[in-house]
């Protein structure tokens, strides 16, 4: 798998690169700004792009938006994009082309590599993988009222792991239930959110982030 | 601050906190268009009997005096000596009342009693016949205070003008007088009678004096134009006289109700900048509120962001800070741990980890506080948006800014937002929320409303007064209506004159 890096922070570039590498990924581009970012991937399309939302020289959301660009320029191209702090704002922007292949997480979760390393994975299979904390905030915004507030704790559990990008094998591990049992939750999940089910993993995910979105 | 046309106009006064009654607003229906216009004529009715109780207040003594002098009858006492009486009982409650009230005491009621003797005294003098109430000894007693009690009220009807122009138009004319000494110890009255001389030696007197008589003589003008002026153009006319003398007048009586609804508009406009040129606070005054205004909102502010540094010193102190010490330990303890005992130690590292995890939480909780990050990325309306995103309630946010407000004034703004809305999460149980922000006349203004069930009350709240204090160092004013039952809404304005060029332009990612 070939991935590109843009990181402004030498370390954590550095850092990221080493550990891409070590799963077997082949980085064909480390650079440090959205700019470079841009030229790097029209020269070399690679599988997924991985983007710091805060880049030179403005550091402020250039990561984000050399991101869109490039997504608009290179339609399906898979980004995870990284970030100090997590916003809904931004994660309904990546979103909003409902195409998937989209990541956005937190840096903290570089610190446990495999977990990164399989968003990693996911997202450049044209899957999601949005932050815990993203997820949470559109819980908490649709918690009040609403089909949401009227499913059961464990449902809860199961859509807010699936709404991170998760699938139904890995729902199952980290639950520590059957793949059957979550298989179960998920039909009661869009059942009650009155949403179309859906086989594929991926339109299932983009249409639960879509509903919570609303 | 920047200097501009804004800021120049905030020297004069702050910004209205409420709808003025008679201000012609953008965008005003129908319905509000046509109560403005029959309320006119009442408000000026009001003006008009103001201007002549002042005026009779002011002729009382004076009358008197002249009344004595053309009476001439050398009768100790024993003219009228029971308007005398009755003059002298009036004038003696008055003038405690009109003192406590010039001190600062009192309200608008009480005022109103001032011009009583001075009505009566103007009244008894002119239409009884004979001498003046009480004879010579009597006016020698009568008209000096009649005369000082005139004074006041002139001072009483020039601050019912300033009122009435604050409420009708809105902007408010601020007090002219010099500020009251003061209060130092001692007996209330003597500080009443002392801030009575003080205000008889202060200027502003004249402005009033001239105020009530400038108003007086023009509608003392109005008045024989209106008398004489049908008449008048009757006289014009081809032959020496055009019609019956009825014809004119009668044709001005039928056409003087849609005169007066046509008229008292633009009479009460004209009111209301004579007023504010007149009767309004000279520069240097103007001046001296601004320095006072400005050293209690600095005092405030430096409190405040003292306060502040000390919250972020102890949240990094008890939050990162250790967390990064017992990572240390944590790491250290594992280090020595590996050769004997790696299960250990390993579990040690994931400890640390977890620390670290934390740590940069803590962290980020922090900046959040201090300066949120898309404030900085994106600029007030999508932060606003990103804060409302995280509410548990429907928040529809809307507007633009054409330029981004300057950083200050845009994170003060942010963070009153930001406590609004908690308000409403905390206290309001609401379903629904709206925020619009928008940029005119040099001012940022931003409403905030919920579907709740109001009766929240900047009196009451430590939260909306804050919030008040705090946009106070910007010059910004909140005004808050909350009736029970909801809606509640909140308005607030800030002024910024130059807003700094726009750096970061959203239009790539919306």
């Amino acid at each position: 798998m070939r991935v590109a890096i843009a990181e402004d922070l030498f370390l954590l570039r550095d850092g990221l690169t080493r550990l891409l590498q070590a799963h077997g990924m082949e980085v064909t581009a480390a650079v440090e700004n959205g700019e470079e970012l841009l030229a790097a991937l029209r020269a070399d399309r690679p599988d997924v792009a991985v983007v710091d939302v805060r880049l030179p020289p403005g550091f402020t959301d250039e990561g984000l938006r050399a991101a869109l660009t490039a997504r608009q320029e290179l339609p399906g191209l898979p980004v995870l994009v990284l970030s100090q702090y997590v916003e809904q704002l931004y994660a309904r922007e990546l979103l909003a082309d409902g195409s998937g292949g989209v990541g956005y997480l937190l840096k903290d979760r570089v610190l446990d590599g495999s977990q990164f390393v399989d968003a990693v994975r996911r997202v450049a299979a044209g899957g999601t993988a949005m932050d815990p904390e993203v997820i949470g905030r559109l819980l908490t915004h649709n918690a009040a009222a609403g089909p949401v507030a009227s499913l059961t704790p464990r449902e809860r559990e199961v859509l807010a792991l699936m709404a991170e990008g998760r699938s139904n094998a890995a729902i199952a591990q980290q639950l520590v239930i059957t793949e059957r049992a979550v298989a179960k939750h998920t039909a009661s999940i869009f059942v009650r959110l009155d949403l179309q089910p859906s086989d594929d993993d991926n339109r299932r995910v983009l249409a639960v982030l879509a509903y919570l979105n609303g | 601050m920047n200097p501009g046309p804004g800021s120049e106009r905030h020297l004069v006064e702050p910004a209205p906190a409420f709808v003025p009654e008679l201000a012609p607003g953008p965008g005003a229906t129908f319905g509000a268009r046509l109560v403005r216009t029959l309320l006119a004529p009442f408000r000026l009715a009001y003006l008009l009997t103001l201007t002549a109780a002042a005026l009779a207040a002011l002729a009382g003594g004076p009358v008197l005096v002249w009344r004595r002098l053309a009476g001439g009858v050398p009768d100790p006492l024993g003219d009228h000596l029971h308007l005398f009486l009755g003059l002298l009982c009036a004038l003696i409650p008055c003038l405690v009342w009109g003192a406590a009230w010039a001190s600062g005491g009192g309200g608008r009621a009480a005022g109103a009693v001032l011009t009583l003797p001075g009505v009566l005294a103007f009244a008894a003098a002119t239409f009884y016949p004979g001498g003046a109430p009480g004879g010579s000894h009597g006016v020698v007693l009568l008209a000096p205070l009649l005369v000082l009690l005139g004074l006041l009220a002139t001072r009483w009807a020039a601050s019912e003008h300033r009122r009435c122009v604050e409420r009708w138009f809105g902007r408010p004319i601020l007090d002219p007088y010099r500020p009251l000494p003061d209060a130092g110890p001692g007996n209330r009255i003597v500080r009443s009678w002392a801030a009575v001389v003080d205000w008889l030696t202060d200027v502003a007197l004249l402005r009033d004096l001239a105020w009530t008589l400038g108003c007086g003589a023009t509608v003392a003008a109005g008045l024989v134009l209106l008398a004489f002026a049908p008449g008048l153009l009757n006289h014009l006319g081809p032959n020496g006289e055009f019609a019956k003398p009825w014809v004119p007048y009668g044709l001005a009586l039928m056409l003087s109700p849609a005169l007066v609804l046509w008229g008292a508009p633009l009479v009460l406009d004209l009111h209301a900048r004579a007023a504010r040129t007149v009767i309004g606070p000279s520069r240097e005054r103007q001046l001296a509120a601004r320095v006072q205004h400005l050293s209690e909102t600095r005092a405030e502010t430096i409190d405040h962001s003292a306060a502040e540094l000390r919250r972020i010193e102890r949240d990094l102190h008890d939050g990162a800070q250790a967390r990064l010490v017992a990572l240390g330990m944590a790491l250290n303890a594992a280090e020595q741990l590996f050769d004997a005992d790696p299960a250990a130690a390993r579990a040690l590292v994931t400890e640390a980890k977890g620390a670290s995890a934390k740590a940069l939480g803590e962290l980020r909780a922090l900046v959040c506080g201090i300066h949120p990050p898309v404030l900085a990325d994106r600029g007030l309306v999508d932060a606003v948006q990103a804060l409302a995103l995280d509410l548990p309630l429907h928040v529809q946010v809307s507007g633009d800014l054409e330029d981004r407000p300057p950083r200050a004034v845009e994170s003060a703004a942010y963070f009153a937002v930001s406590e609004l809305l908690a308000n409403t999460v905390k206290h309001a149980r609401a379903r629904n929320g709206w925020i619009e922000i928008g940029h005119t006349d040099g001012m940022l203004r931003i409403v905030v409303g919920d579907d709740g069930r109001g009766d929240a009350d900047p009196a009451r709240g430590s939260g909306l007064r804050g919030i008040e204090r705090r946009l106070a160092a910007f010059d910004g004013v909140l005004a808050v209506s909350s009736p029970v039952g909801g809606p509640t809404i909140a308005s607030l304005e800030i002024p910024c004159a130059s807003p700094s060029p726009k750096t970061s332009s959203s239009s790539a990612t919306a």
